[in-house]
């Protein structure tokens, strides 16, 4: 019985990180259309902030409130000076933005060197039976669907997220009611960098920081974004659920690495089958 | 000057070299060319058929662990060269039938491609344990397989004879000009003209009765198995191969030589591969970081400033130097 | 002996909840120009777009020359012999006139063959002088004329022509009705048109979509003469000219 809940705590673990760490990343493409391959690096940033944070004597909590911040403005000046000129070249921003990934991966492994670092985790644990769970990982979970709520939120029920929403779908109208297109993309993808650092800070206790921390996750967090659809949220979280469930349960089987692998096999036939990804029936939406 | 003139400069200047090279520049080259193989796949399928693949590195991982394990098994390295080629072919037809057929988007093509490799990355590197091995041959995990023999010359009734650095060169320089120019001549006849149409319209191109998808697949193919012999030919050369090939890093480098050598005419590809093989080395390989960094921008650059490619934007400089000399002729051809 | 040359039956294309095609029955004899007529968003380009493959119905029958076609892939049905030209021409920008006809042609004559078809087509279009111009320089209609002349290069049974004379003066489209004529003398034509007096000039049996669903068919006097469709088309027009 303990056995059952430990396994299922497991689960929603991986779905609810998945999520949070592929969230920003949704806005991203599926508001903006733009392939950023740098975002994982954006969630490495994230982690490095609370290391940064903690080196310093403050707590992981600081770090994990200043991390958006940090990433959000980093996420400005990179639209500023590289994504703005590639709008509508898919490809090309793809490649631009890997470039930017290894140079970022580069950049922080000149300054803080190439070892993984470890963050303690704050907060105890609590037991099921025989079993030790952190409860910073319930915090994870929280966090995850917390900031899902928040940006569906943020999304539907906001002027500023009409407005997005409105851009999204046609900006030479938007403009002519007097919304700067560019303005509004520049504010999501500063939100999405800002949502990938507060994922990378959040589980940056739990994953240990380093350099290349980014590459355990591009794969999988894009997967999960393309495999989701075109309606952004609804179809992350259903991605991210199935994904998440096919992970951990062949994780649990067998290794975290074939969990990993056939997490990404399993998404490669999901797009075979439904080409425009889980939610490509619905009309494009938040 | 004309292709026979260009090609006969060609042939005479590789010949050359190793009179004027020193050994170990020789065996540098040789890798380089080894690596414009693995660019000129990809320009293939990408500057002419129009689809992005960042799968190039796989087939070279595959092309090269193929090498190896037929290669230890068997004893026959022309044997493992050939398997080589038609594991890595055979691979990019499964996955190409598996997307093209798939109806998959260009976009996530790509996101596919990228994931495989990055797929065959983790999996090999799960492999250190010896019980992982094909015959005799030990996969190695993350150190890779070693003791993967050199090309050797197999004449029937003798003895192989191992290659030493210099006849390796001759063989692979061979290999890269009879690849260019029989891809070449694929790409001009009506195949290549073909495939141009399908990229500028493949919707207009089915409804003139050409089986698109089928064409993709050959090229895809053929694509693989050339990124296949370079991955071979790269086993044989350093008698060793590691899950480092399907890293991001590897795939990367092979999209910026192709970006820098501008795709379509591949020969830029090769182009490409030496320019930013030589740069990398002249910056020096101390430091495997600095060079992440100096790649990373020299990508971004490229895409911002030169986006059809470095070669072509100087060849185009050149041209409008040369056309503001001489007075214009009555219509321009840009 | 069937003449019947394409027979569509109880035709039916949703998307979400829109109806675009509504149980469409459709039958056309070999040799026949017919012309589908309509208000705009009637169905014409999703008829079109069903009988070439590039669009599957979801119920319904379309059976070609008796084969079912139905379920079968663009390219398929292309070489089974239907061409057809679409509204917004496309064609290569890249290439030049002959070598969009080459890749027409060569399709059914092979590489050797297409030549003296190229040769012959471009006459035909009267392009002949431009032939190495690269058709993404060529003017709006000179770009139409290269699309008729890859259909033709291609000689399919039937050929659909999507609005031909869109974007064309008076002059370009009388010239594209004789060519029009000319060409039903060898193959099967259903033209969509809102050019009346083109579809006047050329017309012999009209069929009428409105909303997706076969309004009306007959001779041009018959529809003219039929309330129905004056009401919901012909007949603002007829209010207009007084």
């Amino acid at each position: 019985m303990d056995l059952v809940a430990v396994t299922a705590f497991g689960i929603l673990y991986t779905i609810a990180t998945l999520i949070l760490l592929a969230l920003g990343l949704a806005v991203i493409f599926g508001m903006m259309g733009v392939i950023n391959l740098a975002q994982a690096e954006f969630l490495m940033l994230g982690a490095y902030t609370v290391l940064m944070a903690t080196s310093h004597g403050a707590s992981v909590w600081i770090g994990i409130a200043l991390a958006p911040v940090v990433v959000g403005l980093l996420g400005v000046v990179i639209e500023r000076t590289i994504i703005r000129f590639l709008y509508g070249r898919m490809l090309d921003t793809m490649l631009a933005t890997w470039g930017l990934s290894l140079g970022l991966v580069g950049l922080v492994t000149l300054v803080f060197g190439p070892t993984t670092e470890g963050i303690a985790t704050p907060l105890g644990h609590f037991t099921v039976g025989e079993y030790r769970l952190s409860q910073y990982s319930v915090f994870a979970i929280l966090m995850a669907f917390a900031v899902l709520g928040l940006t569906y939120a943020l999304f539907n029920y906001t002027r500023l997220g009409l407005v997005a929403r409105a851009t999204m779908q046609n900006d030479n109208m938007v403009s002519a009611l007097g919304v700067s297109p560019a303005r509004v993309y520049m504010g999501t993808f500063a939100f999405g960098s800002a949502l990938a650092g507060l994922g990378g800070a959040v589980m940056a206790p739990l994953t240990g920081v380093v350099p290349t921390l980014g590459l355990a996750f591009i794969a999988k967090i894009f997967i999960t974004v393309i495999v989701g659809g075109p309606v952004i949220l609804l179809g992350t979280t259903t991605a991210g659920a199935v994904l998440g469930l096919v992970e951990s349960l062949v994780a649990y089987t067998s290794t975290p690495i074939y969990g990993q692998v056939a997490m990404l096999v399993f998404a490669i036939v999901l797009l075979r089958l439904l080409p425009q990804g889980i939610s490509g029936f619905w009309r494009r939406g938040v | 000057m004309t292709s026979w003139a260009l090609w006969a400069v060609a042939v005479v200047i590789v010949s050359a070299l190793p009179t004027v090279l020193s050994l170990f520049q020789i065996v540098q080259l040789t890798v380089f060319m080894i690596y414009s193989l693995l660019a000129l796949s990809l320009d293939l399928i990408w500057g002419f058929g129009g689809i992005l693949s960042f799968g190039q590195a796989a087939f070279f991982g595959v092309g090269g662990y193929v090498y190896g394990i037929v290669g230890i098994n068997s004893g026959s390295t022309t044997l493992a060269l050939a398997a080589g080629v038609a594991g890595a072919a055979g691979f990019a037809g499964l996955l190409g039938y598996f997307t093209f057929y798939g109806r998959v988007g260009s976009m996530y093509f790509a996101v596919i491609t990228l994931t495989v490799t990055l797929i065959l990355h983790q999996v090999m590197g799960t492999t250190a344990d010896p019980r992982y091995a094909v015959g005799q041959a030990r996969l190695g995990g993350y150190n890779g397989m070693t003791n993967i023999p050199s090309l050797a010359l197999e004449v029937p009734g003798r003895a192989p004879l191992t290659l030493d650095p210099i006849p390796f060169f001759y063989v692979v320089g061979s290999l890269l000009l009879l690849v260019l120019a029989l891809t070449r001549a694929l790409v001009q006849a009506s195949f290549g003209r073909i495939l141009a149409a399908v990229r500028e319209d493949e919707l207009r191109t089915e409804l003139l009765g050409y089986d698109a998808r089928g064409r993709k697949l050959v090229t895809f193919v053929l694509s693989g198995g050339i990124a296949g012999l370079a991955g071979g030919l790269f086993a044989g050369w350093g008698n060793f191969m590691n899950p480092q090939v399907f890293s991001m890093f590897q795939s990367a480098l092979v999209v910026i030589w192709v970006m820098v050598g501008g795709r379509g005419t591949l020969y830029g590809a090769v182009v490409g591969t030496l320019v930013v093989q030589f740069l990398t080395n002249y910056l020096g390989t101390a430091s495997v970081t600095y060079t992440t960094v100096a790649l990373g921008t020299v990508l971004v650059m490229i895409v911002l400033l030169f986006p059809r490619g470095l070669v072509p934007a100087i060849e185009g400089a050149i041209r409008r130097a040369a056309r503001r000399r001489a007075p214009a002729p009555e219509f321009a051809d840009e | 002996m069937n003449d019947v040359v394409l027979q569509a039956r109880g035709l039916v294309k949703e998307f979400g909840g829109l109806r675009a095609v509504n149980s469409v029955d459709f039958t056309l004899r070999r040799g026949e120009l017919r012309c589908v007529i309509g208000p705009n968003g009637g169905g014409k380009s999703t008829l079109f777009k069903l009988l070439t493959g590039q669009l599957k119905p979801t119920a319904g029958t379309i059976q070609f020359k008796g084969l079912d076609v139905t379920r079968l892939h663009p390219h398929e049905i292309a070489r089974a012999g239907i061409g057809i030209k679409f509204q917004v021409p496309r064609v290569y920008d890249a290439l030049s006139v002959a070598e969009n006809l080459w890749l027409s042609a060569r399709f059914r004559h092979g590489a050797t063959g297409a030549g003296p078809i190229v040769d012959r087509v471009l006459a035909e279009i009267s392009l002949a002088e431009r032939r190495a111009s690269l058709v993404g320089y060529l003017s709006h209609g000179d770009r139409q004329w290269v699309e008729i002349g890859m259909v033709l290069a291609s000689e399919p049974d039937l050929i659909l022509l999507d609005e031909p004379t869109a974007g064309m003066t008076h002059a370009e489209a009388r010239r594209t009705a004789d060519l029009v004529r000319e060409i039903n003398r060898r193959a099967t034509l259903i033209v969509v048109e809102h050019d009346m007096d083109f579809v006047r000039s050329i017309a012999r049996y009209v069929t009428v979509l409105h909303r997706g669903a076969v309004l009306a068919e007959g001779t041009m006097e018959q529809i003219r003469a039929n309330d129905v469709v004056r009401d919901v088309y012909l007949g603002k027009r007829q209010h207009a000219r007084g």
